[in-house]
């Protein structure tokens, strides 16, 4: 079991309840969708996976361990098994494809020989090979967020969320982008994706969790299993 | 932490400084001003303290002696002064010394004080100094109420007003190097902020990715450590040049007591050095804590 929430509720401070009651639990290997429509509590949700944000009441488990009673200094740990890939990119304007790749590695320390061997496999992986010297801004918006899908990977992460990373993308750059999760996910990455892109939903058919004013009002794989019973 | 880290460290806090360039020539400016103000505060306090512990040190007792006291009953009482507390050395004049003292003290060898005065109107005297001029007004009372002593002198007023000028002297400094410090403090944060904002989306995604806290602040405190420096470098250097010149002058002028022990003062410029890094440092972990917390 990778991520377990218990009872997760998210009461921020002006009073607004983003998250009620939540209980999930996530495998190794899954491909999530996190559907809802704006406001329901996605970004919340995400927010408390990479642990920007804590839980008002509950527990959230990774790898069995409590991420809310964490300390301070292992956080950065943490997080290192997490890649995230954001809807606006959030690329480095003045740093080429290579080096906004190669900054995720710089950033934990990791040493020059693995950056060096790493960065040019990702950048294949995701299909942008012949692009290393460009700078985001030369970049469309699919090819940009490729890049931000190979910053995530660089890391070799348990775990990629995904923050509506088709939310800037037309319908064939969005398909394009999801084949590339898939294939992330079929090589053992845990991909959990918010979105609220139906038609990308429908026809992938994965596991879908369905959230309403912070609360899950379905969950695909829950139903499946109350079925075989 | 190895050396492509400290590159990157450094190349960082580079960057920024040169992308609010025109921020950081003020800072380094206003630094400057501010570590100038306060070596000159500093050196001025120095100053004047060496110059009232020097006067202090000229403080002494003169006790005078009854007329009829013999040399015996005097050696007495001489003893029974030295055994007050604070006597740090007690030297006897007899009136006759008093008169030649007085007579090269204001006549030199024109006038013979002595045959102009026919009798000497002095009396026989000791004169005591104090381990601690403090104690100056305790010790005084204390050889007055002895048999034996006509009067006791030790410059009251004088004394009371030296020590009033010195503990205000002491007082506005120090409040002024605090203030100026909270200036420095404040200018500082204010350049560190800028360069935080302008890098916010990078701290962002360095925390998320996993960057450790001190790896995320490593870059702004060498910026903050850069800026205190700098200003206090160009501070120093103009506050050595313009003290050596002056003392020159102070010295040959004005015969002041003033401060030129090179080993003392570059002390004096290493702690102001330390005193603009110290000030980098403590401005950058403010503003670091108020704004970089993901």
């Amino acid at each position: 079991m990778l991520i377990q929430f218990y009872n997760v509720s998210k009461i921020y401070p002006n009073g607004v309840k983003a998250l009620d009651d939540i209980s999930l639990k996530i495998d190794r290997g899954e491909f999530i969708f996190l559907m809802g429509a704006s406001g329901a509590g996605k970004s919340s949700f995400v927010k408390l996976l990479f642990r920007e944000e804590l839980p008002s009441r509950g527990q959230i488990f990774m790898n069995s361990r409590s991420i809310v009673r964490m300390k301070r200094s292992e956080i950065p740990k943490m997080r290192r098994n997490i890649g995230v890939v954001f809807q606006d990119f959030k690329l480095l304007e003045n740093k080429t494809v290579a080096e906004n790749v190669a900054f995720a590695m710089e950033v934990v320390g990791a040493p020059l020989r693995s950056i060096q061997k790493r960065v040019p496999q990702v950048i294949k992986q995701v299909g942008l090979e012949g692009y290393e010297h460009t700078f985001p801004g030369q970049l469309s918006g699919g090819e940009q967020q490729r890049v931000g899908i190979a910053r995530a990977l660089a890391n070799e992460p348990l775990m990629l969320i995904a923050d509506e990373p088709t939310g800037n993308l037309d319908m064939d750059t969005s398909l394009e982008i999801m084949e590339l999760l898939y294939d992330i996910n079929r090589k053992g990455t845990t991909v959990i994706m918010a979105t609220h892109a139906q038609q990308l939903v429908k026809s992938a058919h994965k596991r879908v969790v369905m959230l309403e004013k912070g609360k899950i009002v379905s969950d695909s794989q829950v139903q499946f299993e109350e079925q075989q019973i | 932490m190895n050396m492509r880290n400290i590159k990157y460290f450094f190349s960082e806090s580079y960057k920024s400084l040169y992308r609010n360039r025109v921020l950081s020539l003020a800072t380094i400016a206003n630094v400057a001003i501010c570590i100038l103000i306060l070596g000159a505060a500093v050196l001025l306090t120095v100053n004047a303290s060496s110059i009232i512990s020097n006067l202090e040190s000229d403080v002494e007792i003169v006790a005078f002696i009854d007329k009829e006291l013999s040399a015996k009953e005097t050696d007495l009482l001489q003893s029974k002064i030295e055994k007050i507390d604070g006597v740090k050395t007690i030297v006897f004049v007899s009136k006759e010394q008093g008169l030649k003292d007085l007579q090269e003290k204001f006549g030199g060898t024109e006038y013979d004080l002595g045959s102009t005065l026919g009798e000497n109107p002095l009396r026989d005297s000791f004169e005591i100094q104090a381990v601690d001029p403090h104690q100056v007004p305790d010790i005084a009372k204390n050889i007055e109420i002895l048999n034996g002593v006509y009067k006791v002198n030790y410059g009251k007023g004088v004394i009371d007003k030296l020590f009033q000028v010195t503990k205000w002297v002491r007082v506005v400094g120090v409040a002024m190097i605090f203030l100026l410090a909270f200036g420095a403090v404040f200018l500082i944060s204010t350049t560190i902020r800028l360069a935080i904002f302008s890098r916010r989306k990078e701290v962002y995604l360095m925390k998320l990715i996993g960057a450790s806290d001190w790896f995320v602040r490593m870059p702004f405190f060498l910026e903050g450590i850069f800026l205190g420096l700098t200003g206090a470098i160009i501070a120093v250097l103009l506050l050595a040049l313009g003290y050596s010149s002056l003392t020159g002058q102070a010295h040959t002028i004005l015969f002041l007591p003033i401060v030129t022990d090179v080993r003392f003062l570059l002390h004096i410029y290493a702690g102001l050095l330390a005193a603009g890094m110290l000030l980098g440092v403590i401005a950058t972990y403010f503003s670091l804590n108020k704004y970089l917390d993901v």
